[in-house]
């Protein structure tokens, strides 16, 4: 292919703004963990920037020796691990009858469905139905109240439609049920799309805290990102500043340290799925 | 034989219907109910007495939340953030993935998409605490810069005049990268014959892009576009809400916030469901109103 100059300067241009676009993305991640592993004075005298100074784990040793982050992190994990695990079977669960094309009635449940999409009783009536089911101040609260997305539904459906006609009828002849069906033909087939799926709840309960804002009280079954969000706002610090005095710590590495343990286990996994996720969205977009 | 087909369809497939059961259960429960417990929008409720029990009187909630001028600057402030993302950040994904379907690299040009999905993954609880800590007056690194050239340090996050822009910034920041996987996936699907008839006519790489790539991705543009302006009125919850302080209400309180903090801060059930409803509704109705309009357009909608 010939190139004229302008587009060879171009390219140039290109590259430069894409690193730097890249760059932009991952500098304030390294920001914080440099003012994570630094010790207080030079962090108050704003000396650090991409690299620690006065290098010390101990911000590190406070955080992962508090209760409370204990539990907050215990919780958390519960909550994407048995979350998505749940979400994962109810919504396939739903999706493959709902791809059926032959039994009646999925199409008036699929508009139910996804109605739900498009209007919400909102904030205070869905507390009130969180409150009236029992559910507040429980773990289950951040659950069972966001159990299944419809959106995330319709693209395990569509995903479902697309497997030929010719792999279930030659499996119903064998004399398998619908759940046979389900598990050994539909499940394997759809392995990419499905951990792109599961991979979006678990990222949802891990991220998730308005919920646990309105639902939880009790410190004990806060989940990680609630507490991240107290210890964000400076009370929170002083707070627990004042319960355990650690002179060598500040609120401001404190603050980091947490941070940085609440993106790691996100950062740990995302390698692993990143290959399924651009496979995972073009079905979606293929269309919706 | 004939029997068995007359048989119910319920009972014919009865193990598809169990499947669903749970998600239908779900969605009644947690989604319905709700849609019903609206209806204290236009109660007076008192929770000892519960939903039922409660007495009508009609739209006395909505007349009081316009009385004020509280509620009404919320709506404004939602608007104003709203369009103020989709202006500035709506055109971002768009240049970012034309700009990655234009690298020779292909190597490069994937370790550029890992870097800029990553913050997509990220809470907003953790991304509003990095602009916190980086726009601080006292330690934030981007006031050290300010101070370094000699001038005044920035109270970026209590300045209503910087307030709104740092919502925007921030939300492209996090959203933009991936928000161009979209559209480099149909970007991908544009045959290839289209870009060699162009060059063989002598097309530069800048006119392929106008006269082909763009045309190509026309649809996707729109009914991404159509679907934003539905849901205008979603100004970004949890980032406002993490991120924004009793100095800023003033220019970033925006509906979500406002039932939230109104409603169950001070117990006010009646009249912040009222704006949730209000909310809700015109919202419902933007988002028909642009799907038609995809229509009308050619395009083929989103429902």
């Amino acid at each position: 292919m010939i190139r004229s100059r302008g587009e060879i300067w171009f390219q140039y241009f290109n590259v430069a703004f894409l690193s730097l676009l890249s760059l932009s993305m991952i500098l304030p991640f390294i920001h914080i963990a440099a003012k994570s592993l630094s010790s207080e004075a030079f962090v108050l005298a704003k000396e650090v920037y991409f690299w620690p100074k006065g290098f010390t784990l101990s911000s590190f040793q406070y955080v992962l020796e508090n209760r409370q982050f204990f539990y907050s992190f215990t919780n958390s994990v519960f909550l994407a691990v048995v979350g998505t695990a749940l979400s994962m079977a109810i919504t396939i669960l739903a999706a493959y009858p709902l791809s059926r094309k032959n039994v009646p009635f999925t199409r008036f449940f699929m508009v139910i469905i996804v109605i739900t999409m498009f209007f919400s009783g909102g904030i205070i009536p869905t507390y009130l139905v969180v409150r009236d089911t029992g559910l507040l101040n429980s773990i289950w609260s951040l659950i069972i109240p966001v159990l299944m997305s419809p959106f995330n539904l319709i693209l395990i459906r569509n995903f479902f439609m697309s497997v030929p006609d010719a792999l279930e009828e030659s499996a119903r002849i064998d004399g398998a049920s619908n759940f046979r069906i389900l598990r050994s033909i539909f499940v394997p087939l759809s392995v990419p799309a499905l951990a792109t799926i599961a991979m979006f709840y678990a990222v949802g309960y891990w991220n998730s805290f308005f919920n646990a804002m309105m639902y939880i009280t009790e410190r004990r079954w806060m989940p990680l990102q609630m507490l991240l969000l107290q210890l964000i706002s400076e009370e929170g610090v002083n707070d627990l500043a004042m319960i355990d005095a650690f002179q060598e710590v500040t609120a401001e590495t404190i603050r980091a340290a947490s941070i940085l343990c609440a993106v790691v286990p996100i950062l740990c996994v995302y390698p692993f799925i990143q290959k399924y996720f651009v496979q995972g969205i073009m079905l979606g977009a293929v269309k919706g | 034989m004939n029997a068995f087909k007359q048989r119910s369809p319920w009972l014919r497939y009865w193990d598809l219907y169990l499947m669903l059961l749970p998600a239908m259960l779900f969605i009644i429960v947690y989604k319905y109910v709700p849609m019903y417990g609206v209806i204290i929008a236009f109660k007076d409720f008192n929770i000892m007495k519960g939903i039922m029990g409660s007495s009508w009187i009609g739209f006395e909630h909505f007349r009081q939340l316009f009385m004020f001028d509280e509620f009404p600057r919320v709506v404004r402030n939602t608007i104003i953030i709203s369009f103020m993302k989709l202006i500035f950040g709506f055109p971002a994904p768009i240049i970012i993935a034309l700009l990655l379907n234009e690298l020779v690299l292909k190597r490069f040009k994937r370790v550029v998409q890992t870097f800029t999905y990553i913050p997509h993954f990220i809470s907003w609880v953790v991304v509003g605490g990095i602009v916190i800590d980086l726009l601080s007056p006292s330690s934030g690194i981007i006031n050290k810069v300010i101070q370094s050239f000699g001038l005044e340090p920035i109270f970026f996050m209590s300045d209503g005049q910087w307030f709104r822009w740092i919502l925007v910034f921030s939300d492209n920041w996090k959203e933009a990268g991936w928000g161009a996987i979209i559209y480099l996936a149909a970007i991908l699907g544009i045959n290839d014959e289209l870009y060699q008839a162009a060059r063989v006519d002598g097309a530069t790489r800048l006119r392929q892009i106008w006269h082909v790539t763009l045309p190509c991705i026309r649809s996707t543009i729109v009914i991404l576009l159509l679907l934003r302006i539905g849901n205008v009125f979603d100004a970004g919850f949890e980032q406002i809400l993490v991120m924004y302080n009793a100095m800023v209400y003033e220019v970033a309180d925006i509906i979500d916030t406002y039932v939230y903090r109104v409603g169950l801060g001070q117990m006010q059930f009646g009249l912040t469901t009222a704006a949730g409803l209000f909310k809700s509704v015109i919202g419902c109705g933007l988002l028909i109103m642009a799907n038609w309009m995809a229509r009308r357009m050619g395009e083929e909608g989103i429902f």
